[in-house]
Order: C-alpha cells, then structure tokens, then sequence
C-alpha cells in the first residue's frame, strides 16, 4: 500500500492485515508505556480542510504513540474556496518533507488528486473527503465488529479472520456519507452481508449496483433480516431545511421510522451490536436507551480508532514486507 | 491583387478528384483533375511541409492525403456554439486567439456565446464582439445575444436592439444557464419571430441540479459527487417544445446529452415543430466512467453520460434528429481545472478535435458521410444562424471561397499544450484521433495552411 485513499482498493488480504496490525496495536495500548519507536523521525501531517476535532485528534494520537513528528494544518478557515490552494498547499507539504499527510475534505477526490497530481510524494491517507470515503472509519467498525462477533463468539483470537457470513444493516442517510460507502466495499471484501436502510430520498440513484441489499423499512429489516450490527449514521440537521427540496418532512417521521430505540432493538438478535460513527443526534438517528445499550460498542469504536488509525500509519510508512505492498 | 489558389485533386465531399481554383474570394471554377491551367505567374506546386505565406499571385496546392488519395473537400465549418471569452475573460481565451484555433480546426465562422464579462446583452457588447472578429481575421464572428438582462433570468434584454445592430444577431442563448421560467421562455420565443430569430436553449432545470457536479448514476453514486440527473435535461426541452409549437416560434436545443432528449425531439419532429438539436463532440465520444479518477478535465455541463446516451446521440445524429454537432468550445485556464473536482469550472476545449471526432464516431464507423459531415458541421449550423447566405454554401462555381481541406487518413496524438487555443483543457489529450484540417480558406484567403495558422508559416509577417 502507498496510499489508504478508497476501502474499495483493499484487498481482503489488504484488509485482514491492516485489522490484525491494528489488533497487536491495540494490544501495546494496554500496556502502561503506550509510546512505541517505530516512526522516529518521520514527520505525519494532519490536513483538514473540514472541521473534525474527533477524527484529527485520533490521528494525532496515533501518529505520537508511533512517535512520529506531527504537524497540524488546518486549512479551514483560510481562503481555500479555490482549488489552487490544494496544490499549493501540497507543494509546501511536499517542500517541508512531509512523509505522510493525513486529509480531510469537502470535496470528493482531493485525496485522490493529492495522492495522484504529482504534487507531492508523501503516503495519502483519507481521513474522509466529501461524500466519496472515509476508509479508517470502515475498518475500525470492522474491527470492532471482529472483535466481538468473530472473536469473542468462537472465544478464538480472530487474527487472520474475516466477517464472512456476519449481516450488518447500515441505517440512514448513505446518500450522503462516506461512512455508508467505505463500510459497504469493506464488508463486502471481508465476506459480510450489508442492507442499507433508508428512506428513498436518501439513497443515491444506482445503488442497486453496489454489493448490498435495500430496504425502505428498519423494523421488518430487524426481525426478519436479523442483523449481527446495525450501524447507525448521523444525519445532518441541513437534510431537513431547505423547504421543497428537504429529505423528509420532519425530524419526528425520520425518528419514527428510521431511529433506533430500545423497543426496535428488541427486534434484532441478542448478540447484535450497535454502532454510530459519531457525533451523535441523540433523539433523531438513535435515542439515549439505544446509544447506551448494553450491546452499544459506540464508545469502544472511538478506541479503535486509534488502533487501526496506528496501524494503517504504520503500513504506509514502515512498510513491514515489501512483498505485501500493492501499487495503490 | 488576391492570390489565386488551384486545388489539385480535391475531393468535394469526399467524392471524385476535381481541380478547384479559388479568386478573388470565390470558386471560379471546378474543372477535371489535373485539367485547371496554371498561368505563368505561378509560384509553383507547394508539397506537405513546404508551404509558405504565399505573397500573391497564383499558388497550386498539391497536396496528398496521407494515403497517396485526394484531400477532402468540404465547405467551411461553421460553429453554433463557441466560448470566445472575452470580454472579460481575456486569460482563457481572446476573440483572436478562439478564431485562430476555429480556422485550425476547420472552421470559417462560429457563434460567440453571449455570457462574457460584461454578458453580450445590449448592442454595444455584440458589436464589439463583431469588430474583434473583423479585426483578427481567422473567421467570421456572429455573436449570440443574451436572451435575459445579465444571463439573470428575469427579464428579455434588448433582443430586437441586438438584432438590428451592426452584429445582426439571430441566436439569442443564455447558454451556462437555462432560460427556466416558462412565462420568459414564452415571451422570447414569440418576441425573435419578428426577426427570424432563434432562441438556443441550454436545458438544466436548476432546482434538478443544484450542486450537481457529473451525470446522476451509478458513477456518481460510488464516487460520491452531486448527480446532474438525465430529467432535469429531458423535462426542460420536454417543457420547450410544447412552447415553440403552442407559439410557433423556432426553438434551438443545445447541447443535447442524453437517450431520451434524443427521443423527445424526435417526437417533437414528427408533430412539425420546429425544433433543431445540437450534440458536442465529447457527448458523441466519451462517457461519465472518465469521472472515477477525479480529473476535472472531465468535468463539462451538460456532464458526460452514459454509453447508451452516447449511443443514442450518435443514431440521432446519424438519422437527423439531431441537425448539427456544435463544439461547446469551452477554454478554461490552468488554475480552473487544476484543482479538486467540485471547485474546478465546467468545459473543455473542442474547436481543434471538433472534426477528429465526428470522423472517429461518424464517419469511420460508417454512420455518416463526408457529404452529411458538411451539412452537420456546415450548411445547418450556417442555416439555423441565419447565415446561410455567406457560410455553408454549395461546393460549386461563384460561391464564396469559405473551405476546408481535409486529410481523412491522417492519425495525430491530441496534446492539449500544443492547441492553438490559448487554454490547454482538452479532455482528448493523450487519444489518438483521425482526421487533419490541412488548409482553411475564408473568402479565398487561407487562415491554415499545412495545418498551421499562416501566421505560424515561415514567411509569415505580423
Ligand atoms: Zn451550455
């Protein structure tokens, strides 16, 4: 791997290694030193384009328990409506020898053109670009789903495993989120059944070419799907203002029908799992009795991220075995 | 005195060779190959690679195609839709340097879109935009007249003060934006019949495409950009048709993308209304999966779409529901396209490939003939503008000498830095095309010469 730009580039070998790297990560952050040496020297950029506190600081955390040099640049705020300044400020990261830029962007396919302009040679990392991906994302929720779906079932370490035969309903607004996206392409890639659930108005035109199943309806999809995760996504107050072209009528009918609550999850089997990629709507996509569940793992994925986020930072620059690299 | 030109062993439309002298800015005669007398004064036969600014009196043209056959002759094309940029936009494109890339592609006229900086609204601005035509001499410049005040949408701007200015204007478009409105449609198809004009519609209903970045479908569902959906293409000309034949006005449509846009003005035409369509080059050749790597040199409104639609434009082109294929012209400078997609600016070159294209997916496939490759490039565009007293005439005795010779077994790797446009956007680059513009004649005088501007010749004095 060269860059981590699209979950729909990893490999299930890819994948598997970057869940299992995250694993041994995971398990070096029990211990009372966390810090480890393996980026010594190397200097990681966080790039954020966009306001996102949670996910720039999970980077940064992993980046520093890698002992990497780290360099937070926010671009927000700075007169960077226009394109060029992308490029430049590539340029500049290039000239201060970044090797590994973190980004995060409005809009679709900056990381994509960072990693393939010619601006700059440092590793990409997409920590989330407009509606396309969110790759780090996916595979934490996978590896949190492994974890306690594939791991504490058999009662086997699930190194090497996949989630194949697992069923994952991904809920809400996958119009718009790259959340939705790279979850899908993950899960496929690691064997896992996925049904998006959604109001229509929410669901991208040609959806029905992406590996997954659709339903307009989150209860029949609970009791007669019976899925192992149901994923929750946030849904963004602007999809319910802007008068004829809103998504829906009212936050009231979204939570009706496509919230999640302690009664819905009731329909779902004992062992499903809930998860929510945050920041949370508490009473619109999921209410508090759902959030703070028993079977809710929203707080443990926050942990995970850091995990996976060390892992993913430590396959694109130290590397492991070269045999295992693919050309992104 | 003018130069004379004797073009040895031409085929008009791609027919049979003739000989073809051009004087004093006319054909003067066809006779057989071989069979035109060469008075003394001729400065000899000039071969591929040898042309110089000719100083006068009498030059033989005696050029090949690339395999050993005749050049073809066609009348010379004629644009319904060019970006010339300026006023305004002088860093993309300039009325001099857009003309000078129309005659390299062939062209001897194109229409100057109305939405420069100021927007061509009032007299004033076309006819400024005319005598910079006039002055750079590479082609014959009509600008189109704004059809709403600013490209604004709210109200009819001078229509009758344009028409009856120097520009004499007969297309009126707020092309980059769609005259949505339908009252304002109505009123601006019925106030141009008063001067036999047209109104050229650029079909996006806006509320269908806000935001939108690329065509609404499967690409743009994975990639994660605002769809521009088919419908709100199909419900606009949908819309206008009904208009124009409720009024009985004439009604262009631009740039045409889609299957079931084709579909409707087909219907339109068998009810009689009188509709015309346009396709661009890139709509008759490339599709929405360009999208998938980001590269805002894709990026073009109406969007790319699908290989069906590219199909279905391709019939409707060959069996005459679309009239005309129209550039599109759309020059753009670097910063505009070197960037991410969602802040990049929409458009792409055409003027220099325009033809390349048309023989790639038209010609070569079968589905055209040289002779309907004139009259798509040619004499309908030259109709619809109103113009067809000047352009896109007969190959024929004491018509004016507006021509291009083509070489149709010529190959060229398309290279957007090495475009005479000033702007570089061309979604070909790297493609290799058929087809090369060898010579380009406006009123007799050559623009293009071995496929150069002549200014670009050795000899050339400027
Ligand atoms: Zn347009």
């Amino acid at each position: 791997m060269k860059h981590l730009l699209s979950t729909a580039d990893l490999s299930k070998d890819d994948a598997i290694l970057l869940l299992d790297t995250a694993a041994q990560m995971a398990a070096t952050q029990s211990r009372e030193i966390k810090k480890l040496p393996t980026l010594r020297g190397r200097t990681v950029v966080n790039l954020f384009f966009e306001d996102s506190t949670r996910t720039r600081i999970s980077f940064e955390t992993a980046a520093k328990r890698l002992s990497a040099d780290v360099i937070n640049f926010s671009a927000k705020g700075s007169s960077v409506s226009k394109g060029e300044s992308l490029k430049d400020t590539a340029l500049t990261l290039h000239a201060m020898g970044a090797d590994a830029v973190v980004v995060r962007h409005h809009a679709s396919g900056a990381p994509h053109m960072l990693a393939n302009a010619g601006w700059l040679d440092a590793a990409v990392l997409n920590a989330g670009d407009g509606m396309h991906q969110h790759p780090t994302q996916a595979l934490l929720d996978a590896f949190t789903i492994r974890r306690h779906l594939v791991g504490e079932r058999s009662g086997a370490d699930p190194v090497g495993a996949d989630l194949a035969g697992l069923r994952v309903a991904i809920v809400g607004d996958v119009l718009h989120s790259r959340v939705a996206r790279s979850n899908v392409h993950l899960l496929h890639t690691l064997g896992a059944e996925v049904t998006l659930v959604a109001p229509p108005t929410l669901l991208p035109v040609g959806v029905e070419s992406w590996p997954s199943r659709v339903s307009y309806h989150l209860d029949e999809t609970l009791e007669q799907w019976q899925p192992d995760a149901v994923m929750m996504l946030r849904v963004q107050r602007e999809r319910m203002s802007g008068g004829a072209g809103a998504f829906f009528p009212s936050p009231q009918e979204y939570s009706r029908t496509f919230g999640l609550n302690a009664r819905r999850l009731a329909l779902a089997p004992d062992h499903a799992l809930v998860m929510h990629p945050g920041p949370m709507n508490r009473g619109l996509e999921i209410s508090a009795d759902a959030a703070d569940h028993a079977r809710s793992v929203i707080v443990e994925q926050v942990a995970n991220g850091v995990a996976v986020r060390m892992a993913a930072l430590y396959l694109l620059l130290a590397g492991g075995d070269d045999s295992e690299r693919n050309t992104q | 005195m003018s130069t004379t030109y004797i073009l040895r062993g031409v085929r008009p439309l791609g027919g049979d060779p003739v000989d073809v002298v051009l004087a004093d800015g006319v054909i003067s005669e066809i006779t057989a190959a071989g069979e035109a007398t060469v008075p003394d004064a001729s400065h000899g036969v000039t071969a591929p690679g040898e042309a110089t600014v000719p100083d006068g009196d009498v030059v033989v043209l005696d050029a090949r195609a690339s395999d050993g056959s005749g050049l073809v002759l066609l009348p010379g094309l004629v644009d319904l839709h060019t970006h010339l940029r300026e006023p305004g936009r002088e860093d993309a494109e300039t009325v001099w340097s857009g003309t000078r890339a129309a005659a390299a592609g062939g062209f001897t006229a194109v229409h100057a879109m109305a939405n420069t900086t100021p927007v061509a609204d009032t007299a004033g601005v076309v006819e400024q935009v005319r005598r910079l035509g006039e002055e750079a001499g590479w082609a014959d410049v009509h600008p189109v007249g704004a059809v709403t005040v600013g490209l604004a949408g709210e109200r009819l701007a001078e229509l009758g003060a344009m028409a009856d200015s120097a520009a004499r204007v007969r297309v009126f478009s707020d092309d980059g934006r769609c005259v949505h409105d339908p009252i304002l449609m109505r009123r601006a198809l019925e106030y141009v019949k008063a001067f036999d004009g047209v109104v050229a519609q650029h079909a996006q209903e806006p509320r269908l495409t806000e935001g939108a970045q690329m065509n609404e479908g499967v690409v743009s569902g994975e990639i994660g950009l605002t769809g521009w959906p088919a419908v709100a293409e199909e419900a606009i000309i949908a819309r206008d048709v009904l208009l124009a034949e409720h009024v009985g006005s004439r009604l262009h449509v631009c740039h045409l993308s889609t299957a079931r846009s084709v579909e409707i003005i087909r219907w339109a035409k068998s009810r009689g209304v009188n509709v015309t369509a346009e396709v661009t080059p890139h709509h008759l050749i490339l599709t929405d999966e360009l999208a998938r790597d980001y590269d805002p040199v894709f990026k073009v409104n109406p969007p790319l779409r699908t290989a069906e639609d590219v199909e279905a434009v391709r019939q409707g082109l060959a069996d005459g529901t679309i009239d005309i294929v129209a550039t599109d012209h759309a020059p753009h400078p670097v910063e505009d396209k070197d960037c991410e997609w969602s802040a990049a600016a929409f458009g792409m070159t055409g003027l220099e490939t325009a033809l390349s294209v048309v023989q790639a997916t038209m010609v070569d496939t079968g589905r055209l003939t040289w002779a309907d490759v004139a009259r798509v490039l040619s004499t309908a565009p030259a109709r619809i503008g109103r113009i067809d007293d000047r352009q896109g005439r007969p190959l024929a005795a004491g018509e004016p000498a507006n021509l291009v010779l083509v070489d149709p077994a010529a190959h060229r790797m398309i290279d957007g830095s090495a475009q005479v446009t000033a702007s570089a956007n061309t979604p070909f680059r790297g493609m290799e095309l058929p087809g090369r513009v060898v010579a380009t004649f406006l009123r007799g005088r050559a623009t293009v010469l071995d496929g150069v501007p002549v200014d670009a010749l050795e000899g050339a004095a400027r």
